[in-house]
């Protein structure tokens, strides 16, 4: 280890670590010789990648298969207006590059999948999972235990972030709990929250992905107790903070090889639930609109998303459906629309089951085909 | 009363209150409790076998009740008990 060297310029960008007695230059040559994977450069990967940027790791890897969106401005600090449209890895690196070009970056622009994740993440030392999905939390967690590395986790939903550190490999060679430990399998899709219910309030990713930055060091410096066996939960509302136990659950079967996750998180189902209904596409509304024939429009989002963007329909969230039908008109062509065209397609199976409407059209895609294909003066979410 | 937390997922299901409070001996009881107050929770908590979710831990201050004595651990007065659902992001259809 003492065979890493500083160069002046590094000596002195560093040398607020170097003068913490228990940091000192040890913790900065741990730092120099490691190899971190960052797994999603969006809201948790801009602060962590910033951090452990300007920190003087000395190689991070940037997995991201996204390209940079106008929605992401809000939280994802990495990027700037120039990079809409640009691969997020690219600009993330340009930009952490601009920060300290000391630091070895190896670019990733690529979904992590069952088939690449053991190659990829082969070659570091600890992972730091910053991902959005289920299916991908699994795959990290599964292959951080088949190749034995530490997995930094952090998580957000609105108000809410979670911080662990799982797989984690203390001195005397003992292992705590994996994420499989504490949330053996996910929830099924019903249950995972809607489009309609996302969201993140923008600093939110800022504090937990620092936290997350914080655990990483630690791992790799060895000073404090990293968060090995414990669950951080932040509230943003509330400001609570709870730190709760976590143990490792002997009656989990071992993981010995990588599955297919999205069978495993039930989205491959999820493709065929959505219901089997008649539709028009967007070019089609239009001549329909165009024709002067009546037909009439029902948007089945809710109202905040109505204050975003809309085709001036009907507004009736999908909930109350059942209780508004009243207001549906049976006689002329109904057309019937959400975000994508799910929850639309849903309301329309509701309503010819029991209602026994067949006069109900869903429009392919949503209001973002419309925004898309048709009016791009609609703003997209 | 034990306290319970609501994470925010499940808070549309509790008009969007963050704590409940509840009159109970264990934490079965207290979930009980929890879903008759918010019927809807019910679905979100238990499986059709009636048994807690795996997604879903529940907490009696900083333990997992699993390593205490599961549903039938006791709870106290002054007792916070957490519902910690895995939350992955904001990603979606």
């Amino acid at each position: 280890m003492n065979t890493v060297k500083f160069t002046k310029e590094e000596l002195e960008r560093y040398s607020r670590h170097l003068i913490i007695p228990e940091f000192n230059i040890q913790g900065q040559r741990r730092l120099k010789n490691a190899k971190v994977l960052v797994i999603g450069s969006g809201g948790l990967g801009s602060p962590l990648l910033l951090y452990l940027t300007a920190a003087g790791v000395g190689t991070i890897g940037v997995v991201d298969f996204d390209v940079v969106e106008e929605s992401n401005l809000q939280r994802q600090v990495l990027f700037s207006v120039e990079d809409v449209g640009k691969p997020k890895t690219t600009s993330a690196i340009q930009r952490l590059r601009g920060l300290n070009p000391n630091v070895n970056f190896i670019e990733h622009n690529t979904r992590l999948t069952s088939e690449n994740a053991l190659d990829i993440l082969a070659d570091y030392d600890v992972v730091a999972d910053g991902t959005d999905n289920f299916p991908t939390r699994y795959l990290v967690n599964d292959a951080c235990v088949i190749l034995q590395k530490t997995n930094v986790y952090a998580s957000i939903f609105r108000f809410e972030g979670q911080v662990s550190v799982f797989n984690y490999t203390d001195k005397e060679g003992k292992t705590g709990p994996n994420y499989r430990d504490l949330f053996p399998t996910p929830p099924p899709p019903g249950l995972v929250p809607s489009c309609a219910e996302g969201g993140v309030i923008g600093v939110l990713p800022g504090i937990i992905g620092s936290l997350q930055a914080n655990e990483v060091i630690k791992v790799i410096t060895g000073i404090g107790d990293p968060l090995n066996g414990r669950l951080f939960l932040f509230d943003a509302l509330t400001f609570e903070t709870r730190t709760l136990n976590v143990h490792k659950d002997k009656s989990q079967p071992s993981i010995l090889k990588l599955i297919d996750y999205e069978v495993f998180c039930g989205l491959d189902q999820q493709q065929d639930d959505v219901p089997d209904v008649k539709e028009i596409t967007v070019q089609e509304l239009e001549k329909l609109k165009d024709s002067g024939k009546a037909y009439q429009l029902i948007d089945v989002r809710e109202t905040y998303e109505y204050e975003i963007a809309h085709l001036n329909g009907e507004l009736i969230p999908l909930a109350q459906i059942e209780d508004k039908v009243d207001q549906i008109d049976s006689n002329k062509k109904v057309v019937v629309h959400c975000r994508s065209g799910v929850r639309s397609a849903q309301a329309i199976e509701t309503l010819e089951k029991k209602f026994g409407f067949t006069n109900l059209y869903n429009l392919k895609g949503g209001i973002l085909a419309y925004a898309n294909e048709i009016d791009s003066s609609l703003a997209k979410y | 009363m034990a306290k319970i937390i609501i994470p925010t997922p499940l808070r549309k299901f509790t008009g969007n209150q963050a704590t409940i409070e509840v009159d109970a001996i264990d934490i079965r009881e207290s979930i009980n409790a929890l879903s008759s107050l918010y019927p809807d929770l019910k679905k979100q908590l238990f499986d059709d076998a009636g048994e807690i979710r795996q997604f879903v831990r529940i907490y009696l201050g900083d333990e997992d009740i699993k390593v205490l004595n599961n549903e039938q651990t006791p709870v106290t007065q002054d007792a916070v008990i957490s519902i910690v659902p895995a939350i992955a992001g904001g990603i979606t259809n």
